[in-house]
């Protein structure tokens, strides 16, 4: 089972838990709905369609209400630290949440704990927690996007808004970026980068970029990032070897952003819509479509 | 559809002097350095966001500098705020330097600028926030919900709502945004 972790934009939400589905652009579980917008919400869409399209069991959510206060993600950190043993994914992924280093530590006691370990992927806020407290290298893959990527570069700095200036958020300095999240240690043992390249890496190599189709108005679009994540988790607790997982989800993410010939005003579920039809000329031959568009470093 | 993108450098006049001795105000939340801020800046302070010295980071947290003399009176300013810190502390190591640096992409009909890991996009003509893009903490989907489809002078700011460091990035962006359109 693929659980997921985050937050939705509600200070009233409380702590919720369920099997996703999705209805249109209402993401559905347990007795709730919420709207697909940039997010977890676009995460876990992603997630579900993806999951649709392979036939495997759908998503699993936890979801609880914070707009930036932290008391919802203190609550969900807590949930979790008590509670997750009672239903041990194959695949855990966390994402929007304060960073808040020592409730992180928790939760991965706890995860570690468990009888089986998931394959962990964090992005977003729990992404910024994981290096923060040096804890970067006990995760199978974190999807950062060029911002991200410098942060976790800059050894010193606790979050993006710190990192220094010398290390400038250049597409063309991402392969050096990457060397530095990992000669630091603040990199998982996988990464896939998000940017006008797509760059797939295992413990420092690049072993894949992904750079078509170019949309290029997709960065400005809220949730584009948070669809790729959906879509690799989805496409990992199917069975996915990490690294094929992450190339066809850049690759899918990319196809579903031009099948929707989006301006920088589309929103995220227009994009999301396009996802199946996307793995669908991915997956439907085999995944061999993918060799197409990758190359090795 | 044009391309452009480039940096540019952000460093506010009203900066500290280097040889000024200062303090940090510690508050138990971003919000509280959001407001304190701007109580001392509208009370002409001298002072300035910075990150907080390794001994007291949480993950996702502000300090506010400040020249160490003026301690009494920005104390008092605060408290008549009702914004008071939780610690005063001198300034023993360096601090972290927030992102000055802004990146700026012109899609034609849109810009879109982005400061650290926030992007804020604009339709140039109607100046509606069409897209708000990045980030991780939490409040960055409550801030894209309220500011998004509205024009950005009459959207809320970033400061006024958010609460985080994400939040703190996107005003920068948002400052630099009103800035560039209203050229």
């Amino acid at each position: 089972m693929l659980a997921i972790v985050g937050t939705v934009p509600d200070k009233d939400f409380p702590i919720t838990h369920g099997e996703l589905s999705l209805d249109r652009d209402l993401l559905k579980f347990s007795s709730s709905s919420i709207s697909v917008n940039r997010g977890t919400s676009a995460l876990m869409a992603a997630a579900v369609v993806t999951a649709d399209m392979l036939g495997t069991q759908a998503p699993y959510g936890f979801l609880a209400g914070d707009i930036g206060h932290g008391k919802g993600s203190r609550n969900l950190y807590s949930y979790l630290t008590g509670h997750i043993h009672e239903f041990e994914p194959n695949t855990l992924t966390f994402h929007y949440l304060q960073p808040i280093a020592h409730w992180h530590d928790k939760v991965l006691n706890a995860v570690m704990a468990l009888r089986g370990k998931p394959v962990l992927i964090a992005d977003a806020g729990f992404m910024y927690a994981a290096k923060m407290s040096g804890s970067a290298r006990s995760y199978d893959l974190f999807t950062p996007d060029l911002g991200e990527l410098a942060f976790l570069a800059d050894e010193s700095s606790p979050h993006p808004f710190y990192t220094r200036g010398f290390i400038l958020h250049d597409e063309n300095k991402a392969p050096d970026l990457i060397k530095r999240a990992y000669n630091h240690g603040n990199a998982a043992n996988n990464l896939l980068v998000k940017g006008r390249h797509d760059y797939v890496v295992h413990k420092g190599k690049i072993t894949a970029t992904v750079s078509a189709p170019s949309v290029e108005a997709l960065e400005a679009i809220g949730g584009t990032g948070d669809t790729i994540t959906g879509i690799v988790s989805a496409l990992i607790s199917a069975g996915y070897e990490i690294q094929k997982a992450a190339g066809i989800a850049a690759y899918a993410n990319r196809l579903a952003g031009e099948y929707a010939d989006p301006s920088p005003a589309t929103s995220v579920y227009e994009i999301i819509s396009c996802i199946p039809c996307a793995l669908d000329k991915i997956l439907g031959k085999d995944g061999s479509r993918i060799k197409e568009v990758t190359t090795h470093a | 559809m044009s391309f452009a993108s480039f940096f540019r450098s952000r460093r506010s006049k009203k900066d500290l002097p280097r040889d000024v001795d200062s303090g940090i105000l510690i508050f138990d939340t971003t919000s509280e350095v959001i407001s304190a801020e701007k109580v001392l800046k509208e009370n002409g302070r001298q002072i300035r966001v910075m990150g907080p010295p390794p001994e007291v980071q949480t993950g996702c947290d502000l300090v506010i500098e400040f020249p160490h003399m003026e301690e009494l009176d920005i104390l008092r300013t605060l408290k008549e705020a009702g914004v008071s810190p939780k610690d005063v502390v001198p300034v023993s190591s360096p601090l972290l330097r927030p992102v000055d640096l802004f990146n700026i992409k012109d899609f034609g009909g849109h810009l879109m600028v982005r400061a650290a890991n926030m992007k804020i996009t604009v339709d140039k003509k109607s100046l509606v926030i069409v897209n708000i893009s990045g980030g991780g903490c939490p409040d960055v989907p409550y801030l894209a919900s309220e500011m998004t489809g509205k024009n950005m002078h009459q959207a809320p700011s970033p400061n006024d709502i958010g609460h985080t460091l994400c939040a703190y990035a996107l005003q920068l962006a948002y400052e630099e945004i009103m800035k560039r359109c209203s050229q």
